[in-house]
């Protein structure tokens, strides 16, 4: 058994506690052990990338406890390259967090590795009830992380994000009840070798759960029509929290895709493609909303959260196609789509901090110190946003459109997918020419902060993995493709999980749940 | 016994959902916590009912009570509990910052 698949979620988790312990010590210190804990997830991220790009499936049973009965951890390339994602996307919000807003509230670095923690065990779970749990964990770190802080928006922004978030937790265990009553199982490689089998009297239910979980990833990944929590709660947050909330709509989007290809894919009988109907539409109303919300949006960190919701329509299209072409260019699109989030909220701090007490409203300001420097990195980033060549944001969409051609929704995609770019070209535009282009001419900046060569440092950085998505694009095209291929062909996964003697072990597994089983 | 039960958790599932489509941060939190509990409830009874029967092997036993609902419910009641205090203590912050304890912070006539 390889103990390289349970690293990435012990090390957040040791270096959380070791935080905690350490609280008495001078920052620094701290400082120091969250990055290298963060770093180290980048290497073993990195580490597995090449084990798992030759197709092996790793799984770690934990206790050894043989699956169905224990909890398995499994490694296949998607939940790779989500591990690689939230790394490399958490490293460079951490560093722009130490330049001083992690001492602004308490236990900043705790619960930043902790969130890391609840991150990376999602990606890594096999079993739909610890991924309950890790959802859990990961929610409650990122509450503190929300109001890390303070302030009066900040917390009333809070208040309906928790709420919203427990009312999603209590529909996931019902899904997960549910699931559990006429399936006897929640191995997910389990639950989809019964739901292949399923007799048609029990159906219902299971659909209706499937469902359910649905709805619950939707709420997580701020699909139309849950995606109202989102605006206010990441504009009102503080930076490189909302950097690494890039990441948080893409775990619902990651559940959705578990959930699409390996409970509901091909060969789940009378229930293949159930989510598909649902999730097309939606994901397209999704998209037109979000980039309408942010031709509305009255400030600049308002209209990144709204462009996030955008991205999550996008994202979700290309993962509705169904086809190997869309599930790739879907998983070419999601690290674009962390990686510019992410920058955009940390430039938009960089800027706001110069406009005195205009923060980021879109009114005209003094111009800006540093106006140069800021106004080309924000015109890259909207480049990168828009989806405009030579950057990836282009090549994700180039992929979505290519793959939809043959979809009976062509005309449809197309239209949205287009008309979305536009939308977000003018709404970027518009943004862009209020903060650098209208700003008087007489008025001195405001307040400088810092120096800005260190400040952007992150941004250039996310930059920079953007730009290494076209540069070595011909490699990550062949690894998002090899991702897509193993997601369609379920069988393999299962395999991994239950191993060869599957039969004997169904057997067993019905016997022990006697009484659950009709 | 299943109606009874059903009846239960379908009450309880009632009352939370209205309670937390209230106004004020109190009804919200308690409707939160009703939902907790029609849920433990619920994994709980997805075990199917039994009476007076082991969870765990034992020689001369004819049926079992399927011990992995209590271990999900155990696990449930812990978070439930968590995230319960939490919200209370977030919804004493948002009344503290906000002067009052209307969910959106306006104070409603």
């Amino acid at each position: 058994m390889n103990h390289l698949i349970i690293a990435p979620v012990l090390l957040p988790l040791l270096a959380g506690i070791l935080l905690l312990l350490l609280r008495p010590f001078a920052i620094e210190l701290r400082r120091l052990l969250s990055l290298l804990a963060v770093l180290g997830q980048v290497i073993l991220a990195v580490t597995l990338l090449p084990v798992v790009h030759s197709g092996e499936i790793l799984t770690y049973t934990l206790g050894n406890w043989a699956p169905p009965f224990g909890i398995v951890l499994v490694a296949d390339r998607l939940a790779v390259w989500m591990l690689l994602t939230t790394a490399l996307l958490a490293s460079f919000a951490l560093l722009y967090a130490l330049r001083g807003s992690d001492i602004r509230g308490r236990h900043f670095h705790v619960l930043f590795q902790l969130q890391l923690f609840g991150l990376n065990g999602a990606f890594l779970t096999g079993d739909l009830f610890n991924l309950f749990v890790f959802f859990e964990v990961l929610l409650l770190a990122s509450y503190g992380l929300l109001v890390h802080g303070g302030g009066r928006l900040r917390t009333r922004s809070g208040l309906h994000f928790v709420v919203i978030n427990l009312a999603g937790s209590t529909l996931f265990l019902f899904a997960a009840g549910t699931f559990y009553g006429v399936l006897g199982t929640l191995n997910m490689a389990d639950m989809a070798q019964k739901i292949a089998l399923l007799p048609t009297e029990h159906l219902g239910p299971v659909k209706t759960a499937g469902l359910l979980l649905f709805a619950v990833f939707a709420l997580k990944g701020a699909l139309l029509p849950l995606h109202l929590w989102l605006p206010s709660a990441y504009a009102n947050t503080s930076a490189p929290v909302a950097a690494l909330f890039a990441i948080m709509t893409k775990v619902g989007a990651y559940s959705i895709l578990r959930l699409e290809t390996l409970l509901f894919g091909s060969g789940a009988g009378a229930l293949a493609g159930m989510i598909n109907h649902w999730l097309l539409p939606l994901a397209l109303l999704t998209l037109l909303v979000g980039m309408l919300g942010a031709l509305a949006a009255s400030a600049l960190r308002q209209q990144i959260a709204y462009l996030v919701v955008a991205s999550v329509g996008s994202l979700l299209i290309a993962f509705a196609l169904g086809s190997s072409d869309g599930i790739a260019a879907g998983l070419y699109y999601l690290p674009h789509a962390t990686f510019a989030g992410g920058a955009f909220f940390l430039l938009a701090d960089s800027i706001a901090q110069r406009r005195g007490g205009l923060d980021d409203r879109f009114e005209p300001a003094g111009q800006l110190a540093d106006g140069r420097l800021l106004g080309g990195l924000f015109f890259l980033v909207a480049v990168l946003v828009g989806g405009l060549p030579p950057l990836s944001g282009f090549v994700g969409k180039w992929l979505t459109l290519q793959a939809s051609i043959t979809h009976p929704w062509m005309p449809w995609i197309m239209t949205v997918i287009l008309l979305g770019s536009l939308l977000s070209i003018i709404a970027l535009a518009r943004a862009g020419s209020v903060l650098f282009y209208r700003a008087e001419l007489v008025r001195p900046s405001p307040n400088r902060t810092g120096a800005l060569s260190l400040e952007v440092v992150p941004v250039v950085a996310l930059l920079l993995l953007c730009s290494a998505l076209v540069l070595r694009g011909a490699a990550v095209d062949d690894y998002t493709r090899a991702t897509a291929t193993q997601l369609l062909q379920p069988a393999e996964y299962i395999e991994a999980v239950l191993g060869h003697d599957r039969n004997a072990r169904t057997e067993l597994s019905l016997n022990a749940n006697g009484v659950s089983q009709p | 016994m299943e109606a009874l039960i059903a009846l239960v958790i379908g009450v309880l599932t009632a009352c939370g959902v209205y309670l937390t489509l209230r106004a004020r941060t109190f009804p919200v939190v308690l409707g939160l916590t009703f939902l907790s509990y029609a849920v433990n409830l619920f994994l709980f009874t997805m075990g199917r009912l039994t009476i007076g029967q082991p969870p765990v092997i034992q020689a001369g036993a004819e049926h079992y009570a399927d011990p992995l609902p209590q271990a999900l419910v155990l696990t449930a009641i812990v978070i439930s509990f968590a995230m319960t205090a939490f919200v209370i203590m977030l919804s004493l912050r948002t009344r503290a910052d906000l002067g009052n304890d209307h969910v959106d912070g306006k104070e409603v006539p």
